[in-house]
């Protein structure tokens, strides 16, 4: 195998695999400062066994999520050095700022709130928590507005063979990396608010803490339907920016080949890459992708066919990715309006419990195949329009690859797992209540 | 600003980064490795562990900053350096990644075999990055083998004998600031452990360092700068005191103001090296054409100004609410504290 293969192996294992922790660091410390603060305010004891309970699930998950993105900092070096010469600039310095900026505040202050229980006043500590939500939040809008800047690149010009920076503010409020945060962030609040319903239907089901898990159920549906709601609406808007920038992976999520006005939708379609088709399709919807792409049904929309065979990314995979992102979204969206009708007779819905305890990882896997999408439907490009992935690699030997891959893989298999077990075991036990 | 000015302003920050990061996560390297030799029970372990338990994630950041701020203004550097030194890099982050979740994991199952499995990954997790860091560094001090095509080394070439020197030096440095910490932070047989281990380590590290001068005499040009402007041997001069000052501090049982000469001591070792060294990042051996330097290396101008003002917004607030962080958790432990339910 080639460097190039090995080292985006490696870069989506470690991506991904980061990506498992984040999303829940995200949403989570929203829900559980919300909950500290209520305590805070209010001194009802079982607001502050919500906050320690769902604290310590954040504890686990944020210890995963912090040492994975430590190697993320070092594998553009590591591993698309070329690349770094190359945007270190414009790329570079917004990795300095999230450094500087996020994750001193973040992991500073988290150290405080774990052992800062009787050092502080319980506003001040609640207002500890506030602003490690804050940190976290700061900190994925710099790193995606870095990624943004792979795949939509603004405020650069061409100088020295290296993209140099030109207008700092168009980097920063480039609208494309701007999409992305509040789509990412609203698709994390999804996940955490099922991660939090679903682990509260569990004990409901068993009959046990029955108060504490309402009130937690209830915090994430409302939670939950609100972002459930903004993620697909920060999507389609999204998609609508991505028809304009970069119209070969809006083609690829559509597996639409030929060029044309009023673009149809095929609601089911298997594509197949070497003759240049869909093998399949039905439930064809006249306009529908035009108006998808530029909101207008007449719209004329590039088809895959009228770009080149080496500007084209893989289409089965961006295109499985889109659909099941969407299909998933929606039906988040159903079930969290489904349980706002339920939220006063939860414990008599037991089915409705099940459902929403086996729905844990759907988010999980939305939001992976959001970025599978994102990132696989940017190929060829590594910077788009301006550098090729493999023009990006480091020049290293392949085994040297093959072995950190391995080692990946292994270390990371081992941590995932030991990740989710603790989760699990934990989030089984309990709260401990204020008798206990 | 003038370009070679801000180049060198850059050099400088960079070199203040790396100083820093050493200064605040050695003390835990240090502690994670001596973690099996002062940790005699499973209570000792933990009051070890909790004493840096509030800190070592926010230090470590110093790290990630490092590595980011060179991606930022040294783009090139970040390229060679760390694709150069892919193999000790990675192990460094693995141990890293180990020692990490360690402290999480550790006290979640009540297992003995679990809790001393994740001891090792403390105690293997702080010792090799503290040896590695020091080993990458002494043959960047020595330059690499380096030429229009890359370069051209190994894991078992980086381990030539200034490298290890230099992992020697940075783990005794260490070892000696964790002991000192540990000792600030803890009372009793632990407090007396953590002094007397300090003692006697400092006797290593005062003979590793006059070694290690002698020996970046011949294996390096770091002196050349010092030659040439004699003023800067205050530098390494300071370092020495400081280091004097650490025994002198010990005898007077005062683990704070000992930790403090050694928080100097090491951050003036740093700048020895970072001063005579500048202007370059990556010097090659072969050939000093294919050296990477300050300005060889930068980003461009824009880019510098624009990081500049935001690195002197933010370091300095950063700073600050760690320096409140600091305040807070310096008191001592007390078995007492072991037995809340966030403690390690
Ligand atoms: C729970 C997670 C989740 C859910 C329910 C959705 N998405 Fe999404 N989507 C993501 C999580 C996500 C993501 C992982 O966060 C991505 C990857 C990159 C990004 O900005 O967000 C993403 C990317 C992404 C992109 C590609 C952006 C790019 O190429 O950079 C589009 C067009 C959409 N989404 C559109 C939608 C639509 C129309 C949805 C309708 C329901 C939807 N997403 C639901
Ligand atoms: C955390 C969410 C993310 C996930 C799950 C993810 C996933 C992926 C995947 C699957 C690939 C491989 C694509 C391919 O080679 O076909 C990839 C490549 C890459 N991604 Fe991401 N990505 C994420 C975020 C980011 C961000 C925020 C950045 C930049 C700041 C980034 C930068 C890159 C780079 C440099 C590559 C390698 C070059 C390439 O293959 O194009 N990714 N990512
Ligand atoms: C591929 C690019 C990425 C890089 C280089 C990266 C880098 C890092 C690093 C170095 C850390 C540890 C920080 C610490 O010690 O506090 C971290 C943690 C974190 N990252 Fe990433 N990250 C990437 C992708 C993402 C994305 C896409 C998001 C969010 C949308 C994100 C959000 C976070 C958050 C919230 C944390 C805090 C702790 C946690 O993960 O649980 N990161 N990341």
């Amino acid at each position: 195998m080639d460097v190039v293969l090995l080292s985006r192996m490696q870069f989506a294992a470690a991506t991904m695999f980061h990506f498992l922790f984040v999303p829940l660091t995200l949403g989570l410390s929203v829900m559980v400062a919300y909950m500290e603060t209520k305590y805070a305010r209010t001194g009802d004891e079982t607001y502050l066994s919500m906050t320690r309970f769902w604290g310590k699930l954040f504890l686990i998950n944020f210890a995963v999520g912090i040492v994975t993105g430590i190697t993320l900092e070092f594998q553009f070096g590591t591993n698309w050095s070329r690349y770094s010469e190359f945007v270190g600039d414009i790329f570079g310095s917004l990795l300095a700022i999230e450094a500087s900026t996020s994750f001193f505040l973040e992991s500073t202050l988290i150290g405080v709130w774990v052992f800062g229980w009787k050092k502080l006043s319980r506003k001040a500590h609640a207002a500890v928590m506030w602003l490690v939500a804050f940190a976290g939040t700061l900190s994925s809008l710099w790193i995606l507005l870095a990624n943004g800047w792979m795949q939509h690149p603004v405020g650069y010009t061409m100088r020295n063979g290296r993209a140099e920076l030109e207008s700092f503010m168009t980097v920063i409020t480039n609208p494309f990396g701007l999409l992305e945060f509040l789509h990412t962030v609203s698709g994390a609040y999804v996940l955490s608010a099922f991660f939090v319903m679903g682990v509260s239907a569990w004990h409901l089901l068993k009959k046990q803490n029955m108060d504490f898990f309402t009130r937690s159920f209830k915090i994430a549906l409302v939670f939950g339907l609100v972002s459930s709601l903004f993620v697909a609406a920060i999507g389609d808007t999204h998609g609508v920016h991505v028809a304009q920038t970069q119209p070969a992976k809006l083609a690829a999520m559509e597996s639409h080949w030929e060029t044309k006005t009023h673009a149809p939708l095929h609601l089911f379609a298997i594509p197949d890459e070497k003759n240049e088709r869909n093998s399949v399709e039905f439930g064809s919807i006249p306009g529908v992708l035009s108006f998808l792409g530029y909101h207008d049904v007449d719209a004329e929309v590039r088809g895959l066919r009228d770009f080149p065979a080496d500007e084209r990314p893989p289409v089965l995979l961006t295109f499985i990715s889109f659909r099941v992102m969407v299909g998933l979204g929606t039906l988040f969206i159903l079930l969290t309006v489904y349980g706002i009708f339920k939220r006063n007779r939860l414990a008599d819905s037991p089915n409705y419990l099940k459902l929403m305890l086996f729905s844990i990882p759907l988010p999980y896997v939305a939001i992976e195949l959001g970025w599978v999408l994102a990132e696989v439907g940017r190929q060829p490009w590594i910077v788009y329009g301006l550098m090729r992935t493999p023009s990006a690699v480091s020049p290293i030997a392949a085994p040297q690859v093959l072995f950190s891959l391995i080692a990946f893989i292994a270390v990371y298999g081992l941590l995932g797992a030991l990740g989710f077990y603790l989760m699990l075991a934990n989030a089984k036990k309990g709260p401990v209540t204020a008798s206990q | 600003m003038e370009l070679d000015v801000l180049q060198s302003i850059w050099f400088f920050i960079w070199g203040l980064l790396w100083a820093v990061f050493f200064m605040t996560d050695g003390f835990d390297l240090g502690i994670g490795a001596l973690l099996p030799f002062l940790g005699k029970s499973d209570s000792d372990r933990r009051m070890m562990i909790n004493a840096i338990g509030p800190l070592w994630d926010g230090n470590e950041v110093w790290l990630i900053t490092a590595g980011g701020v060179t991606f930022a203004a040294f783009p090139k550097v970040y390229a060679v350096m760390f694709s150069s030194l892919y193999t000790p890099l990675l192990l460094i982050l693995f141990g890293l990644i180990f020692r990490g979740v360690s402290f999480e994991f550790r006290s979640k199952v009540e297992s003995i075999a679990w809790r001393n499995f994740w001891d090792a990954c403390i105690f293997a997790g702080s010792i090799a990055p503290a040896i590695l860091f020091g080993v990458a560094f002494a043959n960047i001090f020595q330059g690499l083998p380096m030429d229009q095509n890359g370069y051209h080394g190994s894991l078992i070439y980086l381990l030539n004998p200034y490298g290890l020197l230099g992992g020697a030096l940075f783990l005794m440095l260490f070892l000696v600031h964790g002991a000192l910490w540990l000792s600030i932070r803890t009372s009793g047989p632990l407090h007396d452990r953590g002094m007397s281990a300090g003692g006697n380590l400092w006797l290593g590290l005062l003979v590793v360092a006059v070694v290690f001068l002698i020996a970046t005499w011949f294996s390096t040009s770091l002196y050349s700068n010092y030659l040439s402007h004699p003023i800067l041997f205050a530098v390494p001069l300071i370092c020495v005191l400081s280091l004097v000052c650490v025994k002198f501090f010990l005898m007077k049982k005062d683990a704070l103001k000992a930790w403090l000469a050694s928080c100097l001591t090491i951050v003036s070792a740093t700048f020895f090296c970072i001063i005579g060294l500048f202007p370059n990042m990556l010097p090659s051996i072969p050939d000093a054409a294919y050296s990477l330097t300050a300005s060889n290396a930068s980003a461009s101008q824009l880019t510098l100004t624009i990081m500049l003002v935001i690195v002197l917004i933010f370091i300095p607030v950063v700073i600050g609410y760690q320096l409140w962080a600091y305040h807070l958790f310096s008191d001592k432990l007390s078995t007492h504290d072991l037995a809340e339910d966030e403690a390690y």
